[in-house]
Formats: C-alpha cells, structure tokens, sequence
C-alpha cells in the first residue's frame, strides 16, 4: 500500500484555495482542492509553486497536515517575515485563488498503522504539521496504537492547533506542551526547551522501542535527536525532519 | 544564523523528478565509511546551485544533483550502491 501510494510520475498540478483558516498569529492553514489527488500517508509533504506574472518562479515545501482519505488537502503555513512565499499564503491568499503543487513527495518521514507503535513525536513549533497528519490518521482510524505528542512552542498563543490537541488529548494520544518564552498565569506544565530528563518523563521507556518522528528547526531536530540516542534510542528508531532556514 | 542543513527528506521532489520512484525509503551505502543509510536521512544542503547530499554518519559526500529544469547532472561517486 506505501508504494503504491508513492509511486507514479511527479507532475505540477493545480490547486484551488477553498479556505484559509488562522491558527496562531503566524500560521494559517489552506484548504485545499486538488482534483485527482492521488491520496497520501501521513508524515508526507507537497512541493509547492507560484509563478509571477514575468514568468519568476519560486518553490518550496509543505507538510501535509490534513490524515489521508479525506477530500480537502490541509496545509499548514507558518509566515516567514523575509519569505518568498509564505507570506504570500498567509496574507494574500484568498478562496479561488489557485497556485501548483506536485506530491505527495517523501516515503521516509512517514508512520502507517502497520508501522506499529507505541508512537513518540516531538516537534518544535510548525514542526507538528506531519505530526498531526499522524494524530489525525489514528485517531480517525481508531487505532489502537499509545501515541504521545511532546510540543514545545513559543507561548500558549503560539500553539498550533491548540484546540484540536486539547480534544485529542486523553483519547487517542497524550499530549504534552513546553512553553519555552512565555507561559499564561498558573501554568504548571514544563516552560524550558526539550531536554533528556523532559524527554525521559514525557515519552515511552526505551526498552519500549517506540517509534520516534522528531520535527521542528534544524537545531532543535538535533537537540532532541542527540537527546533520544544519550537516553539509549536506537538510532534507526529516530526519523527526523528538519525545517529549512528560511522555509519560505 | 539557523543551519542550512535538512534531510533528505528536502531533496525528495527532486528526487523524484530524476528517479520517478520515490527514493527516500532507499537505501545507500556510503562509499567513505560503508555505512548503510535511509536516503531520508542523508544530510541535504538544498541551497546551494545544486542539492547535495552527504553521508549523516561521516558527512562525505554521496550524491550531487544540479538541474537547468531540463536536464539533470547526477554526480553519485560518493555511493557504493543504492538499494531501491
């Protein structure tokens, strides 16, 4: 089933704008309609194109936020200040508006129910895209697979899909937040960046050997990676997926 | 200054363009060090005028690929063998 779904010659094809939908001051999500999309896994990405009218083109990639099987491709925007592209998602974009994509791309940073588990993501910030792609598909599947989502994030406004988490949570994934800057009055969570004690309290016992799917910046990716391993993770249980510097 | 260092993962469109198979999942064995590596978890650097990929345990460099958006160079002196 993963490769039949990855397989195929990759070909630029149009998307529709149906829905642009704010998450936290700097992320929105974009509903997608892609027809003929060919469907995905979750952890997969899309490259993603817009042409200038002087013929100028820019690309970059996206994870697919949205759990496989459902009409509407969600993806999720953070705006990059100097970007090329995200702050033309995030602030121009409007419903009808149409650009190209091409995907799914990526067959590693990808969990299928077959995988097994338990499961442990970590993400930093807009990392928890492809992650969410993961909690939406068990949670939709009734899978009966121990997931645990640690997020570290700026502040509590700054939590993506905060509300949707806060429902998961308790049901079909434990989700832990670290507020890392700020934190609301009376917080009692953890407020300090991902660490080897944090991560020995949050997640799976490593004679669990669970599969861990790290994302977020570059730097963050390989704290909590060097982490995983310091704390006796086999390394080919680790998959990490670093954003870029500019992600665009 | 954040790194310009990604995974394979980055180059995985590209990829595909030259390989029309997705080629994160394979597996290369690093012609320096001979260690056997998910093509997802090689080190990509996707900016500069190429993309290249290096070894995630000995950091040589295993695959090399510039495009004009026609034609591709591939440059895989750095890899013993790819395993699709």
């Amino acid at each position: 089933m993963a490769r039949a779904a990855v397989l195929g010659r990759l070909t630029w094809q149009v998307a529709e704008a149906l829905e642009v939908v704010p998450e936290t001051p700097r992320v929105k999500t974009i509903l997608l309609d892609v027809p003929g999309w060919p469907g995905h896994l979750p952890g997969q990405h899309v490259d993603l194109r817009l042409t200038a009218e002087d013929g100028y083109q820019a690309q970059r990639s996206y994870s697919i936020a949205s759990a496989p099987g459902t009409d509407v491709l969600e993806l999720t925007v953070e705006r990059i200040d100097d970007g090329e592209v995200s702050p033309y998602l995030t602030d121009e974009l409007r419903p009808g508006d149409r650009f190209e994509i091409r995907g799914p791309v990526g067959g590693y940073f990808v969990w299928e129910p077959s995988r097994g588990g338990p499961l442990l993501l970590v993400a930093g910030g807009s990392g928890v895209v492809p992650l969410m792609a993961m909690l939406r598909h068990l949670d939709g599947a009734g899978e009966d697979v121990p997931a645990t989502l640690l997020f570290s994030s700026r502040g509590w406004e700054d939590v993506i899909y905060r509300d949707e988490l806060e429902r998961l949570d308790g049901g079909s994934a434990r989700v832990v937040h670290t507020l890392t800057r700020s934190q609301p009055d009376g917080w009692t969570g953890y407020s300090r960046r991902v660490d080897p004690e944090m991560l020995a309290e949050v997640g799976p016992a490593t004679d669990e050997r669970p599969h861990v799917y790290v994302c977020g910046p570059t730097p963050f990716v390989e704290t909590v990676a060097s982490a995983l391993v310091e704390l006796g993770h086999e390394p080919s249980q680790i998959r990490t997926e670093r954003f870029g510097p500019t992600g665009g | 200054m954040q790194s310009l260092k990604l995974d394979g993962n980055a180059a995985a469109g590209l990829l595909r363009e030259v390989f029309a198979v997705e080629i994160t999942t394979a597996t290369g064995t690093c012609d320096g060090c001979s260690s056997v590596s998910a093509a997802g978890a090689f080190v990509a650097y996707t900016q500069a005028p190429g993309v290249v990929l290096r070894c995630p345990r000995c950091d040589a460099v295993l695959m090399k690929v510039v495009t004009d958006g026609e034609r591709f160079w591939l440059d895989l002196r750095g890899l013993r063998s790819l395993q699709l």
